[in-house]
């Protein structure tokens, strides 16, 4: 067999299935070596592979450590394109992902709730009164969790065409290394006026929190700066992605789009919002890994020093685990998909992203029961080239 | 049924609080697990179940 190159290419005409080689080697050769920026590395594809491995301590998330899959020619550091905590192990990682737990907590994710209705009550009140057909990831899904962010880091909304440019350029695989250092290097200065400027007059958002440990010497101001860029992108990239992608998949699934326009049960929209969140697995480039002591799994070892990969779209779709996995079902209890990831980096941000398509989703659709799209589907843009996945523009009307 | 948290491993995710919220609670000061019961009713069996499964840092043990 030949060495399978990773990342792997969608079907055509199958925007919201993973790549089918990696159904292939799922079930033929569930670790293998494949590919990666021109380099050996693991591939692990099945759930409880997984989920086993990328909560074991033998698997290092930093950057620097021998093995790491690293773009060629990319020097691995943890100060340039490489953001925060996501880079570290711990007991480092842990320092300093606690001081951002609290504002995430359910309880105070619950209490923005409102303002989050508000927010997009008032976006689609817009939408409705403007020209149609329009792109609603301009319009509506990419303001929705920007502004949300925004409020929640206490980051002014007027910088939006600033830092989501230079957000775009990070995590755009084609972007060259200096485009995306310049690019973290425009966000990063960025980050670090406006904690100068909260260090001075702090208010009530999370980055004026950070300034708190500034000044009693847990963090530098670059560091706080570092945490805010982190924060910044994972808030608004991922979950506008998770909206107009969303929104297509239930476009062209008509009668799971009824569920969501129909039911007043939070716990219907909830439930639907899992099942796309596992379905549709933005985050379609695979979490990876270097390995610090030799793992055996499936009659293999997986040495010290080797890259791993964990591309979570394919163990969202393991029929072990889901049955029928290509299937969009909102009414299946898909709770247990690793589309956030597995293990001590799981993302931060999911309650806040949980809420945001829990109310995005249990309201566009029933505020504009007719919309459709303004352009065939083969017409629309995918973003194959990015970190994340989902659309570049999406043309509606109604 | 018998509960047992690992506040050392647990990240904060909150997903146990959203599985079964009359068992779990997160610390105000940073959303770090707290145990409201060790020994929940046996109603509450699938819930805590949940929350131990989808404990992204394997923080939550049940003895049955």
């Amino acid at each position: 067999m030949t060495t399978p190159v990773y990342p792997m290419t969608r079907a055509t005409g199958c925007p919201f299935d993973p790549p089918p080689q990696l159904r292939e080697l799922q079930q033929e050769a569930p670790l293998v070596k494949v590919d990666i920026f021109g380099k050996p590395a693991w591939l692990v594809t099945r759930y409880d592979d997984q989920r086993k491995l990328l909560a074991d301590p033998r698997l290092s998330a930093d950057v620097t450590t021998p093995g790491y899959p690293s773009p060629t020619g990319q020097p691995p550091r943890k100060d340039g394109v490489g953001i925060g905590f996501i880079l570290m192990d711990d007991p480092e990682h842990a320092r300093m992902r606690r001081m951002v737990t609290a504002p995430f907590m359910i309880k105070r994710i619950e209490a923005m709730r409102d303002g989050v209705q508000k927010i997009v009550d008032g976006l689609i009140d817009d939408l409705l009164a403007g020209p149609k057909p329009v792109d609603l990831v301009e319009a509506f899904a990419l303001p929705v969790p920007s502004l949300v962010i925004c409020q929640l880091l206490g980051v002014p909304y007027a910088d939006h065409d600033f830092f989501q440019q230079n957000s775009k350029t990070m995590i755009r695989m084609t972007a060259s290394l200096e485009e995306r250092t310049a690019a973290h290097g425009n966000l990063a200065s960025y980050l670090d006026k406006l904690v100068g400027e909260k260090l001075e007059n702090p208010g009530d958002d999370l980055l004026s929190g950070l300034t708190e440990r500034v000044k009693s010497g847990e963090l530098t101001q670059q560091e706080a700066a570092g945490i805010g860029v982190l924060l910044l992108i994972a808030g608004h990239e991922t979950t506008a992605n998770m909206i107009a992608l969303g929104t297509l998949a239930l476009l062209e699934h008509p009668e799971q789009l009824a569920v969501l326009r129909e039911t007043d049960d939070p716990s219907v929209v909830a439930s639907a919002v899992e099942e796309l969140l596992r379905y549709l697995n933005i985050t379609h480039n695979g979490r990876r890994r270097a390995v610090l002591e030799d793992i055996e799994l499936h009659g293999q070892v997986i040495k010290a020093g080797d890259g791993v990969i964990f591309p979570n779209d394919i163990a969202n779709r393991d029929e072990s685990v889901f049955s029928d996995p290509d299937t969009l079902d909102v009414h299946r209890d898909a709770r247990r998909h690793v589309a956030f990831g597995f293990g001590v980096h799981q993302c931060l941000g999911q309650p806040l992203a949980r809420m945001e398509l829990q109310v995005v989703y249990s309201t566009v659709y029933r505020r504009i029961p007719t919309l459709r799209r303004a352009v065939e589907l083969d017409e629309i843009p995918f973003k194959h080239d990015g970190a994340v996945y989902g659309v570049y523009s999406l043309p509606v009307t109604w | 049924m018998k509960i047992i948290v690992d506040q050392d491993k647990c990240v904060a995710s909150g997903q146990c609080v959203t599985a079964a919220a009359d068992v779990f609670d997160q610390r105000d000061e940073d959303g770090i697990v707290v145990l409201l019961t060790d020994n929940p009713s046996e109603d509450l069996a699938a819930d805590v179940h949940q929350a131990a499964a989808v404990c992204p840092a394997l923080a939550i043990v049940v003895e049955d």
